[in-house]
């Protein structure tokens, strides 16, 4: 199948998903019990009946919840996710400021995981019952078992709190003044321990994956065969066997991609990073429909388009997919 | 605190002739400039407090919007936005000269029409209905001139003219037709504060940029605030623990005071909280066996240990509270009956009652519901009523609401037994005590109204006499009787005052210790030199 079949094919997958994405979350979050106005007027320390009938009214809550789905997507299909609830302010723009923090962290944290996955995955393959390779699994395993807001309070009390080197709030130093190199400096400062945190989740998931791959790449013919030819050791393991070891690492992290910004839900509460996970978690709590509808739908979005991309990655990593011959 | 009638009316005639002196001394001796970094758990809507209550809009709104008066530590009013004002002596009326140099954020001149639209607006959209209800007209006989015409005497009128409760909005922004509850202006606001939003980052940021053309000379000292929202209580505390920021109001949990308090490297202080008047208690739901008979309720109040929560589970920073008035407000009743722990007593009053042990142990079976969320004072006093009231024979249920619109829908909707609340007294009792206890205020579907549904005659007399007495020993009587009565019918167990406290960086000098604390304009807060 061409290329441009294949990409055309997976974005009408696409679209079909997210609408359905749309409406099950639609019914999903109006099924919790609790209404927004409640929300509002708790916030506002009370309100009267008028008040709240007033504040329904607003935002259509009055009308049977059939009608408000076809309002809804109505106005998604004309690129409007309507208003927050909460702020009163259009959910683009809210959503607008936050996916910028919520990729930077996921990205981040993704290439952390990988790079530190797959050296640690490399090491351990090389002696596969040696004492590094146990200690490497172990510890990794631990990471993964550990609960990522867990891992994360700990962190923070360990560099917060015991050894204060790193802050604990938010993306940049609210005191912050200086030019643009200091400014990139002030985020990756605070970057540090929310991507660490995020990280050590997935780490596990990548060393273990490379150290299996790579055992079984370094067993196979063609490395003995350039081993036999005096290739160097590094050269043997880095360019013949990870290449090929690295092909169930593309696939995992694009599978993880979801998981991701799930995770960066729970690291962003605990490090107050302004991205879309922390406005996401408090929506929930206020009953915020048209915002926690947009996030969702972002990052749904975002998922299908970290699939594409890793089916699109594997083709070029592996010859054999691009040409169809398996 | 001892009462005089100067103290509660807080004396027209008497700030008439002090002088201006909170606004004039020290103004060129204190340094100034430099950033203040405040954190904040509550996510603020938007920051018009004209037709939003609350904390979270409160303390930013208060510092971008003036108020005509401002009230210092001992309940009494100063010169605000109004450099002076008059009670008629039939206390039908209100005169506020207001100052002629104030200016909004646009430049444009702060009149008596600003503040005539500002009352209208509040009155129609605050949710504290009972400020400016007996608003009849405000005139405006000269641009500095607005006088307050009331259908009826309204004593704590003065105190609603302060603080959060009575922003003066600039009528040319939102006077312009839109509906003024979802104005585009309450997100980017425009007052006559000392301080001018320069950035407003929903849910996350709030920086404030000095007012340089601040109707009071010199001020403010700093010259910038930045209030970081963060929800998560514990690396707030730990960021002003850090340096990372400055300020952090409205701290209740005790374990962090404590600790706080033992480390010394903040400042921490309990003063500033006092017109709040935040109240956690225990409500019954009056209409509903076996808690409609008073019996039940007192022998409820004499099983629980006040001194036992407030000394061990809120580790002695809570003081106990045992009336629908905070008993740090001058109308406070202290000979209102305090329910000392009796356990006979209480064992007694429910055999006496017909509600006779069974094989079990118990007698019957009660839930209570608590605000998600709220902490030890909340979830951790519920749990503890479970332990201490089998003692009684009362099997306690504790039942858990995932979130506050579910609480709030229960609770208002009549669907509990008991449950804990945290109400707020806001200054006089007419704007946050009588909502509770009114048999005209049962309103099915509105938390924070009377969901007690608590009917006493006798009480809505005192309260409806109080609202209008002009004689402050004639009011402070009517309310020592109503604290009197709801002591006896006990719809609602008082427990204690929410320990509110300040955390501060002790370089900072004019920490707000008013009885609106950060709730009103922080133009004396300024930095030490180091």
């Amino acid at each position: 199948m061409g290329l441009t079949a294949y990409i055309a094919r997976r974005l009408i997958y696409g679209v079909i998903l997210l609408i359905g994405v749309l409406v099950l979350n639609f019914f999903l979050i109006h099924a919790a019990p609790g209404d927004p106005a409640e929300t509002i007027a708790g916030a506002m320390g009370g309100a009267t009946a008028e008040m709240l009938s007033h504040i329904r009214a607003a935002y259509g809550l009055d009308k049977p919840l059939l009608t408000q789905l076809a309002i809804y997507l109505g106005r998604v299909a004309h690129g409007d996710l309507g208003m927050s609830y909460y702020f009163n302010q259009p959910v683009i723009g809210l959503i607008a400021a936050r996916i910028g923090p919520t990729i930077l962290l996921v990205f981040a944290a993704q290439v952390i995981s990988i790079t530190a996955g797959v050296v640690m995955g490399v090491f351990a393959a090389r002696k596969p019952s040696g004492p590094l390779s146990a200690a490497i699994t172990v510890l990794s395993t631990i990471g993964y078992a550990a609960p990522v807001f867990w891992t994360g309070i700990m962190l923070v009390i360990l560099f917060a709190s015991i050894i204060p080197i790193f802050p604990v709030d938010g993306m940049t130093s609210a005191r912050f003044s200086g030019g643009a190199i200091a400014h990139v400096g002030d985020v990756l400062y605070h970057l540090a321990l929310p991507a660490t945190t995020l990280a050590i989740v997935f780490l596990a998931q990548y060393s273990r994956l490379s150290r299996a791959s790579m055992i079984d790449v370094l067993g196979a013919d063609y490395v003995r065969t350039a081993r036999a030819k005096g290739v160097s050791e590094s050269k043997v393991v880095f360019k013949h066997a990870l290449r090929n070891a690295v092909l169930p690492i593309i696939t995992v992290a694009g599978i993880q991609f979801g998981n991701l910004i799930s995770g960066a839900l729970l690291v962003e509460s605990v490090f107050n990073w302004p991205g879309m996970g922390r406005l996401a978690f408090d929506s929930v709590l206020r009953r915020d429909y048209p915002t926690l509808l947009g996030i969702l739908f972002f990052a749904a979005l975002m998922v299908v388009i970290a699939n594409l991309l890793t089916d699109l990655s594997y083709r070029l990593a592996d010859p054999r997919i691009r040409t169809g011959g398996r | 605190m001892k009462l005089t009638r100067r103290e509660i009316l807080g004396s027209a005639g008497a700030a008439l002739l002090a002088p201006n002196f909170a606004f004039e001394a020290r103004a060129d001796e204190l340094p100034k400039g430099g950033t203040m970094v405040m954190m904040s758990t509550q996510v603020p809507r938007h920051l018009n407090p004209a037709v939003q209550s609350g904390i979270a809009t409160a303390v930013p709104g208060t510092q971008i919007f003036a108020s005509p008066l401002r009230y210092d530590a001992d309940w009494k009013p100063h010169p605000y936005l109004a450099e002076s004002w008059k009670v008629a002596d039939d206390g039908l009326s209100v005169t506020l000269n207001l100052v002629k140099n104030a200016k909004f954020h646009d430049g444009k001149p702060v009149t008596s029409d600003d503040v005539k639209f500002s009352i209208e607006t509040i009155k129609a959209h605050h949710p504290f209905k009972t400020m400016f209800e007996p608003v009849s007209s405000v005139e405006t006989p000269d641009e500095h001139t607005a006088t307050i015409r009331l259908a009826h005497p309204h004593p704590a009128l003065l105190l609603c003219l302060s603080g959060a409760l009575c922003p003066i909005l600039p009528k040319h922004v939102f006077g312009d037709g839109q509906d003024i509850v979802n104005h585009p202006a309450n997100s980017k606001p425009v007052g006559s504060g000392p301080f001018k939003l320069s950035e407003f980052k929903a849910g996350e940021q709030i920086v404030l940029e000095r007012n340089p053309d601040f109707f009071i000379k010199g001020r403010p000292y700093l010259d910038k605030i930045v209030i970081r929202i963060n929800p998560d209580l514990n690396s707030v505390v730990l960021a002003t623990e850090n340096g990372q920021a400055d300020f952090l109001p409205f701290l209740a949990e005790s374990q962090y005071i404590t600790r706080l308090q033992k480390t010394g490297r903040v400042g921490v202080t309990d003063k500033g909280y006092a017109a709040v008047g935040p109240i956690n208690w225990l409500a019954f739901n009056t209409a509903k066996p076996p808690l409609d008979n008073k019996a039940v309720r007192q022998a409820i109040g004499y099983a629980i240990d006040r001194n036992f929560i407030t000394k061990a589970l809120l580790r002695g920073i809570a003081k106990p509270q045992r009336s629908p008035i905070i008993e740090s407000s001058p109308f406070f009743n202290p000979k209102i009956p305090s329910y000392a722990l009796d356990l006979n007593k209480a064992n007694a009053m429910l055999d006496a009652a017909g509600h006779k042990k069974g094989p079990d142990g118990m007698r019957f079976k009660l839930t209570v519901d608590y605000i998600p969320g709220g902490g030890e004072e909340q979830e951790g006093i519920a749990q503890y009523l479970k332990s201490q009231l089998k003692k009684a024979g009362i099997d306690i249920e504790v039942r858990p609401s995932p979130d506050f619109p579910t609480w709030a829908k229960r609770i208002s909707n009549y669907d509990f037994d008991m449950t804990m609340d945290e109400v707020y007294n806001w200054g006089d009792p007419v704007i946050g005590v009588h909502r509770t206890y009114l048999s005209s205020n049962i309103r099915k579907g509105v938390i924070w109204s009377n969901t007690q549904q608590y009917r006493n005659p006798k009480v809505d007399d005192l309260l409806n006499k109080a609202a209008v007495e002009k004689d402050p020993v004639a009011r402070k009587k009517l309310y020592d009787e109503f604290q009197m009565i709801v002591g006896d019918d006990l719809p609602i167990y008082w427990i204690n005052a929410l320990p509110y406290h300040t955390i501060y960086n002790k370089r900072l000098g004019n920490i707000p210790e008013s009885i609106w604390g950060s709730m009103q304009s922080m133009d004396e807060v300024y930095w030490k030199k180091s």
